[in-house]
This record gives C-alpha cells, sequence and structure tokens, in this order.
C-alpha cells in the first residue's frame, strides 16, 4: 500500500491572543517573534492515521507532501520522524496566496504524479484558515470516495472503514479504496518521535517539485487561479470590560455575582 | 444583487430545522428574489410549507428516505439538480455535517468557491462578501468571489430567522431519488445527552483542564443543576474533553458545538480563541478562573478570581438561597 499524508506549515495556533498581529494592508498575518511556525496540530494525527495503517498492513509506504515555503521542510522532517518514508516538498512562488481551491489542484496533481497511491490522509481543517476543505476537493479531483473527520480507521482488504465523529454521534463508514480520509483530534495522540527517529529524518531527503513538474500553469495556481478574493483581514474588537467580584471570601464573591447577574436581569 | 438564492435546507425527524430557516433568512437579506430551498429526505415534501413560511419562494423536494443518512456522492447529486433548476448566484448551506462535506463537493463541481462557516454574508454593490471567523478565531476575514455562483456555509445561530408568514405558500418541483453511493453506512450512533440539549440551553456552564480530573465535572453539574436542569446545561472545553473527562459531544468551540446562550459561565477555562470561537455569542459571560491574567476575562462581563474547589460550590449555595 501507499499512504499520502498532507501537511500544513502553518504559524503556531497556540500563540497567545496578544502576540496574534496582522498587517491590514497587506491582509496577512505578523509571524509572531520567536514563535516557530508548526505542522498543523490535526495533520500529526493524519499522519499517525497512516501510520497505523501502515503497521497493520505491513508492506506500505507514507509520502508526506507539504504545499509551501522551503520552511515547510520542518513539517515534512517531523512527519518522516513520526515513521513516513518519504517527503515532497511543492514549492513554487506562484502556490501563494491561494485558496482551498489551487492548494487542493497542486496537492491533487502531486498524488496523481506519484501514481500508485491507495489512500490520502488529510487533517480535518488546517489549523489558520479553519478552512475543512482540502480533502474533499482532492477527493472530487481524483474521482475518489471519502470519509471526513474521522476518529479511526481500519482497512480490510480494498475496503477501508471509517469511524466518523457527528454532531451528535459517530458513524463507520466503508469505502472501496482509493480513498480520502480527514482526520479528526477524536482520533487521539499523535507518536511523539524518538531522538533517533529524529536524527534519521534529517537525513532523509525532500525531493521538491515545482508548478512545471506538476505540469501547472502559474495561471491556475496561487492567487491567480483562487476562486476567493480575501477583501479585508482584521482582529475583531473585544469589549474587555469585566467587572471582577469583590469579598473576602468565596461566599461574599459568589453573592456578590448572584447580586450583579440578578441586576443585569440574567438571573 | 443576489436574484437567486439556493438553500440546501435539512430535516430533523422529518422536520425543517432551525438552521434551515436561518439560511432563509440571510438569501432574503442578501436581496434574493427567487429563494428556493432543496429538502431531502422522509418528510420533504410535508416539511415544504414551513419553508415557505420561513420566507421560500420555490422549494424542491425529494421524499426518498435513503436520502436521511446522508451520504455526500447521494446528496451532492441530487443538490446539483436543484442548482440546474434553480440557477442560483448564491448558494447557502448550514455549518454542519451535511454542509461541511457538500459545501466543498459542488464547488469543486461547479468550479466555484466556497466560503466556510461564515458569520455574515452580505451583498456589497452586487458582489457577494462572506466574513468567516479564521486563525482560530483571532482574526475575521471577508471574501469575495471570484466565480458564480458563490457557496456559503454559515454557523448556526449566527443568522436570524424571517419573521414567519403564515399560510405563505409558492411553487413546488422534484428533486431526483438517490443514486447509487459508493459509501456504506455500517452503524451508527447517537449519542444524545440525557436531558436539555447544550444548543437549546439558556444557560451553560462549561469545564476546563483547570477542573484538574473528571470529578471537577460533578461540582460543574451540581451548579448546572442549582440553576435550573430545565434551563441549564453542561459544556466542556476540547482540553477536557481530549482528557476523556467529558464527552466529545458537549465540546464547545471551534471543532465543537456553537452555544449562544442567555448566560455562559466558564470554569477554569482559559479563553483560547478556539474555544471562545463556540460561546462568544452568548449574550452574558462569566469567568471563574483562578488566574486574573486568563484570556477569557477577556471576553466576560463578570468574573469571579478564585480557585473553582472554593467559587462554585459557593456560587451553587448563593443561587440556591437567592431561589
Ligand atoms: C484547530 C483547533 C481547534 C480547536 N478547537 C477547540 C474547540 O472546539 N474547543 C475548545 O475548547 N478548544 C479547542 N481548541 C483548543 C484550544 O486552543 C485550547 O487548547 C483549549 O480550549 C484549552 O482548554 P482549557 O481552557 O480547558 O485548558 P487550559 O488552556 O489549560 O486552561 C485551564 C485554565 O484553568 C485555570 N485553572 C487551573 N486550575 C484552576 C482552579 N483550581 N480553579 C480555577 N481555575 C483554574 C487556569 O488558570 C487556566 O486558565 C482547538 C485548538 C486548535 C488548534
Ligand atoms: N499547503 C498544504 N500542504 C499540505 N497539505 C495541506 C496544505 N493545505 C491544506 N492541506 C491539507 O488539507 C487539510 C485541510 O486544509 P484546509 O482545507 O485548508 O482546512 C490540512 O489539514 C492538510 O492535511
Amino acid at each position: 500500500m501507499h499512504f499520502v499524508v498532507c501537511a500544513k506549515q502553518i504559524p503556531d495556533p497556540e500563540t497567545p491572543p496578544s502576540a496574534f498581529k496582522i498587517d491590514p494592508q497587506k491582509n496577512e498575518v505578523i509571524p509572531a517573534q520567536g514563535i516557530a511556525p508548526v505542522l498543523s496540530q490535526f495533520d500529526s494525527i493524519a499522519a499517525e492515521a497512516a501510520l497505523r495503517l501502515k503497521e497493520a498492513a505491513g508492506d506500505s509506504k507514507i509520502t508526506v507532501i507539504s504545499m509551501g515555503a522551503e520552511s515547510a521542510q520542518a513539517a515534512i522532517k517531523q512527519v518522516l520522524a513520526m515513521g513516513a518514508d518519504e517527503g515532497l516538498l511543492l514549492n513554487d512562488p506562484a502556490f501563494t496566496k491561494g485558496d482551498p481551491h489551487t492548494t487542493a489542484k497542486v496537492l491533487t496533481a502531486a498524488v496523481q504524479k506519484l501514481g500508485d497511491v491507495d489512500a490520502v490522509f488529510c487533517g480535518r481543517q488546517a489549523a489558520d484558515w479553519d478552512w475543512g476543505q482540502t480533502g474533499l476537493l482532492m477527493a472530487e479531483g481524483l474521482g475518489w470516495p471519502s470519509a471526513i473527520i474521522a476518529k479511526g480507521v481500519a482497512l480490510d482488504g480494498q475496503q477501508l472503514s471509517v469511524e466518523r465523529v457527528l454532531e451528535d454521534g459517530y458513524e463507520t463508514a466503508q469505502a472501496p479504496l482509493p480513498a480520502v480520509v480527514t482526520v479528526s483530534n477524536e482520533f487521539g495522540e499523535p507518536r511523539y518521535p524518538k531522538l533517533q527517529q529524529i536524527m534519521q529524518a534529517a537525513r532523509k531527503t525532500v525531493t521538491t517539485w515545482t508548478a512545471a513538474d506538476l505540469g501547472l500553469d502559474a495561471a491556475e495556481v496561487g492567487e491567480a487561479g483562487s476562486r476567493l478574493r480575501l477583501e479585508k483581514l482584521f482582529i475583531p474588537e473585544k469589549e474587555g470590560k469585566v467587572e471582577l467580584m469583590e469579598g473576602d471570601t468565596a461566599t461574599e464573591k459568589a453573592q456578590a455575582l448572584v447580586k450583579a447577574l440578578q441586576g443585569a436581569k440574567v438571573l | 444583487m443576489a436574484s437567486n438564492a439556493l438553500v440546501v435546507g435539512e430535516l430533523a425527524e422529518g422536520e425543517l430545522n432551525a438552521t434551515t430557516l436561518e439560511l432563509i433568512g440571510a438569501a432574503s437579506r442578501l436581496g434574493a428574489s427567487n429563494i428556493t430551498v432543496a429538502l431531502l429526505g422522509g418528510g420533504a415534501s410535508g416539511a415544504a410549507s414551513k419553508a415557505f413560511e420561513g420566507g421560500a419562494t420555490k422549494v424542491l423536494t425529494s421524499d426518498d428516505a435513503s436520502y436521511d443518512e446522508f451520504r455526500g456522492d447521494q446528496w451532492v447529486a441530487a443538490v446539483q439538480n436543484a442548482v440546474e433548476q434553480a440557477s442560483p448566484d448564491v448558494i447557502l448551506l448550514a455549518q454542519s455535517h451535511v454542509g461541511r462535506e457538500l459545501a466543498p463537493r459542488l464547488a469543486f463541481r461547479l468550479d466555484t468557491g466556497a466560503a466556510m462557516d461564515c458569520l455574515n454574508v452580505e451583498d456589497d454593490g452586487g458582489a457577494v462578501k462572506a466574513t468567516r471567523s479564521v486563525y482560530g478565531g483571532n482574526a475575521m476575514a471577508t471574501y469575495s468571489f471570484v466565480t458564480s455562483p458563490a457557496i456559503v456555509t454559515v454557523r448556526a445561530k449566527a443568522q436570524d430567522p424571517l419573521e414567519p408568514n403564515a399560510g405563505a405558500s409558492g411553487e413546488t418541483g422534484e428533486l431526483p431519488g438517490a443514486s447509487d453511493s459508493r459509501t456504506t453506512i455500517a452503524g451508527r450512533e447517537i449519542v444524545e445527552a440525557a436531558g436539555l440539549q447544550l444548543q437549546d440551553a439558556s444557560i451553560v456552564v462549561s469545564g476546563g483542564r483547570g477542573l484538574g480530573a473528571p470529578e471537577g465535572f460533578q461540582v460543574v453539574e451540581e451548579l448546572a443543576k442549582a440553576l435550573g436542569a430545565d434551563r441549564a446545561a453542561v459544556g466542556a472545553s476540547r482540553a477536557a474533553c481530549d482528557l476523556g473527562w467529558y464527552p466529545p459531544s458537549q465540546q464547545v468551540g471551534l471543532t465543537g458545538k456553537v452555544v449562544t446562550p442567555d448566560l455562559y459561565i466558564a470554569v477554569a477555562i482559559s479563553g483560547a480563541s478556539q474555544h471562545m470561537a463556540g460561546c462568544s455569542g452568548a449574550k452574558t459571560i462569566v469567568a471563574i478562573n483562578k488566574d486574573p491574567e486568563a484570556n477569557i476575562f477577556q471576553f466576560a462581563r463578570y468574573g469571579i478570581v478564585g480557585d473553582y474547589k472554593e467559587m462554585v460550590p459557593a456560587l451553587t449555595e448563593a443561587i440556591k438561597a437567592a431561589k
């Protein structure tokens, strides 16, 4: 089996709100000083899902793909350290400032160029723009079935069985390979690579493909090919006028709160 | 201006759900003169009257019960048929398990773009603009669409329904029955929280990682009980759910449930943007946290700084005493 993990490098979503800044002219997030970008959390869980299938199926290979800047090598190396076999960076100035449509187009072209892929694993959403589209767009582009927001995956021959999280419960969906799966945090914690694996991963080579390698025209990718235009990026105003309850004891504070809530007709 | 809007409606036990009426409201405020609602599954044609009362001008239905269990490939084919009938400039869906899957698939098939999980959608001099929260709620982004139709999924409770127009009616039409699916649903398990549902509660009390142990939720549940089992429900942060302290179905936030109660009480929750994405629509937020610098106090109207182990039981007593 050949599994692909799509891994995106993003600004750390745990950046404290006070350090989160945007450039309103460029409609861009300004990277926070001293906080390194990270592998999007759901993507490390997607990698965990692929690794567990590889271990169960035996004789399988995992390729991790990232579209991004040279720095995205770090995200690729992290998945390699977890146990993926090969890394692929999709890097071209033409790929920047795209939308889910163009991202999926580039990733789909890479999967098609690899040729022998049995399943693609994505995160349920990238924790920067929170779209939750790429996996489904790839499934459409590849013509494969898909199962989104997975909390469990199992393989029975050529049949993939996916436990999915719904708003009010769970379902088990089955689809034939090849297929696309997007993975959610309910799947569980991703494994933590050992030092030796990190050192091995550092030595693994990562192949780079450009738009030309993928047979894509600059006009159909990145900002030029996007279906959505970002008009405005802004930080919403917070009122921030909290009233803290005074009192010497817990009971006094609690009583003050009840009084305040009654006064405001909330209770 | 959007003249034709298509709303992909959803049924709950054969009845039109509340979000569908919110989507019709949004379509109307976009200035759409034709609002077509597509309804799929058992009870669809019976639910049409409620869609008309909610502001739909046309309702397309298929009562095929195969649609009751949502499968993306079956639904997308039916909605494509609705698109052919309605020629929409804008397609509105809920940010539900239906919209999450259909919007990107439709976007691909119609070679256009989809903006997910939007709080607002407006007509700006003839162009549809959609505003959504990004970076886990740290920022907001407004998008326009390069191609037509514009596809937008809307967060529950972000838009108001119209005043119902009793007895209203309109044109009806049919959608095809379900096609074959490549996906089989081998099982489905509904995990309903006992009693009041989170989204229906007028008061939500949520607990976070700061509770320190699953037992902490007993203290939180006591508080909810004192507030009234008929109006207060218990939620949790993702950190608490991931630790297995509370069921994921009760998670509030970006990747959990969106709640808009009159009162939201956050106990031992730091107020990460991804959590606030699920509760910032509450009318009044109260925070109980031992750290006076916690981000939650940026959002809260009232706060108590202190250890929840003392503060929450004291609050439970004070509420009982005030009754
Ligand atoms: C893409 C993405 C999606 C996410 N989606 C969600 C989501 O849907 N919902 C969600 O909740 N999170 C979500 N998160 C996680 C989010 O970023 C935070 O990590 C999470 O909300 C933190 O949970 P918490 O506030 O319970 O824990 P912590 O951040 O650990 O905060 C615990 C708080 O408890 C306080 N405390 C500790 N002890 C006590 C005590 N004895 N008494 C009183 N206070 C005490 C501390 O001061 C602290 O403020 C998401 C993250 C990402 C990246
Ligand atoms: N630039 C990228 N490189 C690799 N994978 C990506 C990229 N963008 C998105 N993905 C994958 O698609 C998932 C969903 O992304 P999104 O649709 O942007 O929310 C992510 O969790 C990744 O698995």
